[in-house]
C-alpha cells in the first residue's frame, strides 16, 4: 500500500517537473508545477511531515502559485527564440543534467549512511504535527524564525521597489497604447 | 519503502530543474525550476528528518520555503520591471548588469 502511494507521489512529481521545462506556454508550466507541489506534499505526508504537507499545499500551491499565475497573465507568452549563445546548448544541456543526476545517484547509493538504507527509526507519536514544528520553532530555533520573518519584510519591501512605478523613468504604461 | 527512495527521488528532480534552468530562456520558467530545485532539496531534507527520527529537519524544510518564497516574490518583481520597461523577456538577451 506505502509502495503503491509512493510511486503515485513520485509519477506526479517527475512528470509535473518534466511538464514544467516542457511546457511552450509558461502558464502551463506554472499549473504542472502546482501538479508537483501536490504530488511532492503527499510525499512528505508519507514521511510523517504533516505540518510540512499542510504549509506546502496551503503557501506553496496556494498563495505562491497564484503570484505566478498573475505575473504569467500579465507578461503573456513570450516567444523563445532558436538563437543560441553557445552553440549546441539544446544538446549539451540535458547532458549536462544527466551528468549530475549520475554523480548524485553515485553518491548516494555509495554513501555509507547506514540510516538511508532502513525505514527509519519508529517514530513518538506527534512527529512532524504542528505542536512539535512550533515548539522547535519557538524554542530551539527562535533567532532562525526571527530572521525568516525579517526576510520576508525585507522581500516584500525589495518587491515592491523594484516593480512599483517610480517617477522620473522613462516607464511606458503599456496599456494606454493602442494595441499592436 | 527505504529513506534512500526519497533521496534517489530528490535527486532526479534536482536534475530536472537543473537541466530546465540550463535550457529555457525565459525568465519566468527559469524561476519556476530554481522551485523544482528547492523543492528537490526540501524533500531530501524532510527524508533526512525521517531516516534519524528528528523533526529538527523539517523546521530546517519550512526556513527553506520561506527562502523560496522571497526569492520568488523579487524574482517576479524584476520580471514585471522588465516586462514595464519593454526589454525582452530573455535571459540572454539580458546578460548586461549594467544600469
Amino acid at each position: 500500500m506505502i509502495y503503491v502511494a509512493f510511486f503515485a507521489g513520485a509519477i506526479g512529481a517527475v512528470g509535473g517537473a518534466i511538464a514544467v521545462i516542457a511546457m511552450r506556454n509558461p502558464f502551463y508550466s506554472v499549473i504542472a508545477l502546482v501538479i508537483h507541489l501536490v504530488s511532492l506534499a503527499g510525499l512528505f505526508l508519507l514521511l510523517y511531515a504533516q505540518f510540512i504537507a499542510a504549509a506546502q499545499v496551503v503557501v506553496y500551491a496556494g498563495a505562491v502559485m497564484v503570484l505566478y499565475v498573475f505575473v504569467a497573465a500579465y507578461v503573456g507568452a513570450v516567444e523563445e527564440p532558436l538563437w543560441e549563445p553557445i552553440p549546441g546548448q539544446r544538446f549539451l544541456a540535458p547532458l549536462l543534467a544527466a551528468a549530475l543526476l549520475v554523480e548524485l545517484s553515485i553518491a548516494i547509493l555509495g554513501t555509507g549512511l547506514s540510516a538511508l538504507d532502513s525505514d527509519g527509526p519508529t517514530l513518538p507519536l506527534g512527529f512532524g504535527t504542528p505542536t512539535q514544528i512550533g515548539n522547535l520553532l519557538l524554542e530551539r530555533f527562535l533567532i532562525v524564525f526571527e530572521a525568516a520573518s525579517i526576510l520576508l519584510l525585507v522581500a516584500a519591501v525589495g518587491a515592491v521597489t523594484l516593480a512599483g512605478r517610480s517617477r522620473g523613468s522613462p516607464d511606458v504604461d503599456r496599456a494606454k497604447e493602442p494595441a499592436a | 519503502m527505504t529513506v534512500t527512495w526519497y533521496v534517489v527521488l530528490s535527486a532526479v528532480l534536482f536534475a530536472i530543474g537543473a537541466g530546465g534552468v540550463l535550457i529555457r530562456r525565459s525568465p519566468l520558467v527559469i524561476l519556476l525550476c530554481l522551485e523544482l530545485m528547492l523543492n528537490a532539496g526540501n524533500l531530501a531534507l524532510v527524508a533526512f528528518s525521517r531516516a534519524h527520527g528528528n523533526a529538527e529537519g523539517q523546521v530546517f524544510a519550512l526556513i527553506v520555503m520561506v527562502v523560496a518564497a522571497c526569492e520568488v516574490v523579487v524574482g517576479l518583481g524584476l520580471i514585471v520591471a522588465i516586462f514595464r520597461r519593454r526589454l525582452p523577456l530573455n535571459v540572454d538577451e539580458l546578460r548586461g548588469l549594467k544600469g
